[in-house]
């Protein structure tokens, strides 16, 4: 169990995806604006990445023995298939949910952060129960980050900054400084 | 469409366009790798042979991929060229292989690309769609090895390697580490838009002259 939790912990502020390896920056940068849609959008996110954490265990059980060399491409289908089908299903079950979402949850197929899970969840050999802790560390992280990026973002509106500055160059100096925040985290678990 | 001539589209994505630091497309590599320059390389070169290779295809498909399912009949040719990529780069260069790791795999979800293939190769002819994707993966290479460059000599005092400084050098850390990345993406465009605003007033201060940049 502690392993799990240490695979959870791990993900979600160690190696927070978004600020210590880069992945799913465009969601970082885009929807960063207000809290309430980063919160929709992280919690998107989770959803997704749990169901991919499944299927990428599935495929790498059952068929990627027999081909490894299909790797990326059969993931990029599946995931692409996958946020198709979580669309559908969402819209048949909760329409309310769908509108709330709205192009946020299409826009997920091309998150790196979910193919990125599924090839590190490869490369380290993790199984069925720690993949699922891995996804759910991963997407809890980012939705972390989204909120707190959103916040000091509402903030920044206000404040008076040089006019060279605004816009994306701000943003990711404010990334930068979040991250360098997150380093913090680097002793949690080796101590 | 506006019509461009063959130069434009060759050179349009080296500077005035540039994918990452003017149109901030394929932001996640140009951060994770770029703590050396040799890495920065060989991501910039493993991308720009994957942007070249999916946009002739393409192009050259343009007629007999369905428009209904055209999005996921590129993101599979590119899928394709990165296996290829990764495969190729694991044989001759094992080493740059691991320092990358999973981001090679990442290049199919690098979005320059795709944009490249929905936005120009599906619509035009193939020398056209190759010159584009030249000079695209040429910005590339020149964003990646610019933030890599930075990094390194800050980070480590060296250049590829070689040290420039003497033994009294303290390298700042930080700048190889993640935080690293964000804030010299960050203060390189804040310095690209001061440069681009002085520009913009000396061109109005002394009349549209010849160093007025036209834009279309």
């Amino acid at each position: 169990m502690s392993d799990l939790l240490a695979i959870l912990l791990s993900a979600m502020v160690v190696n927070n995806f978004t600020l210590a390896l880069f992945l799913g920056l465009c969601p970082f940068m885009g929807v960063s604006g207000r809290v309430e849609t980063a919160l929709r959008m992280g919690l998107a996110n989770i959803f997704v990445l749990v169901i991919t954490s499944l299927c990428a265990w599935g495929l790498n059980t059952f068929v990627l023995v027999h081909a490894p060399y299909l790797r990326v491409i059969s993931f990029i289908v599946v995931i692409a298939s996958l946020v198709q089908i979580v669309e559908m299903a969402v819209k048949r079950f909760s329409p309310t949910l769908f509108r709330q979402l709205g192009i946020y949850l299409p826009l997920i197929t091309t998150n790196c952060a979910i193919l990125g899970l599924a090839i590190f969840q490869t490369n380290r050999g993790y199984g069925l129960l720690e993949g699922l802790f891995f996804a759910l560390g991963a997407g809890l992280g980012l939705t972390l980050a989204l909120v707190l990026m959103a916040s000091i973002r509402e903030t920044t509106e206000l404040s008076e900054v040089p006019d060279v500055a605004r816009g994306t160059g701000l943003v990711l100096i404010v990334a930068g400084t979040l991250s360098l925040a997150f380093m913090g985290f680097a002793g949690l678990l080796s101590a | 469409m506006r019509a461009t001539t063959p130069r434009e589209d060759l050179l349009r994505g080296i500077w005035r366009e540039n994918p990452v630091l003017v149109q901030m497309l394929g932001l996640c590599p140009a951060l994770a790798v770029t703590n050396t320059v040799e890495n920065s390389l060989a991501m910039g070169v493993a991308t720009f042979f994957v942007l070249c290779g999916s946009s002739l295809l393409v192009s050259l498909l343009r007629r007999l991929i369905p428009g209904e399912v055209r999005i996921s009949a590129y993101i599979l040719i590119i899928a394709t060229f990165v296996t290829i990529a990764d495969m190729g780069l694991e044989a001759l260069v094992p080493d740059v292989h691991k320092a990358l790791g999973a981001f090679i795999a990442l290049i199919v979800v690098n979005c320059m690309i795709l944009g490249r293939q929905e936005a120009f190769a599906s619509k035009r002819p193939v020398g056209r769609a190759l010159l584009d994707a030249v000079g695209t993966g040429a910005g590339f290479i020149v964003a990646l090895f610019l933030m890599g460059a930075v990094r390194e000599i800050a980070g480590m005092g060296s250049f590829l390697g070689v040290p420039l400084f003497g033994a009294g050098y303290e390298p700042w850390v930080v700048m190889i580490l993640p935080p690293g990345g964000f804030l010299t993406l960050g203060l390189l465009l804040i310095a690209l838009s001061a440069w681009q605003r002085r520009r913009r007033a000396a061109a109005t201060a002394g009349g549209p002259g010849p160093a007025a940049e036209v834009r279309p």
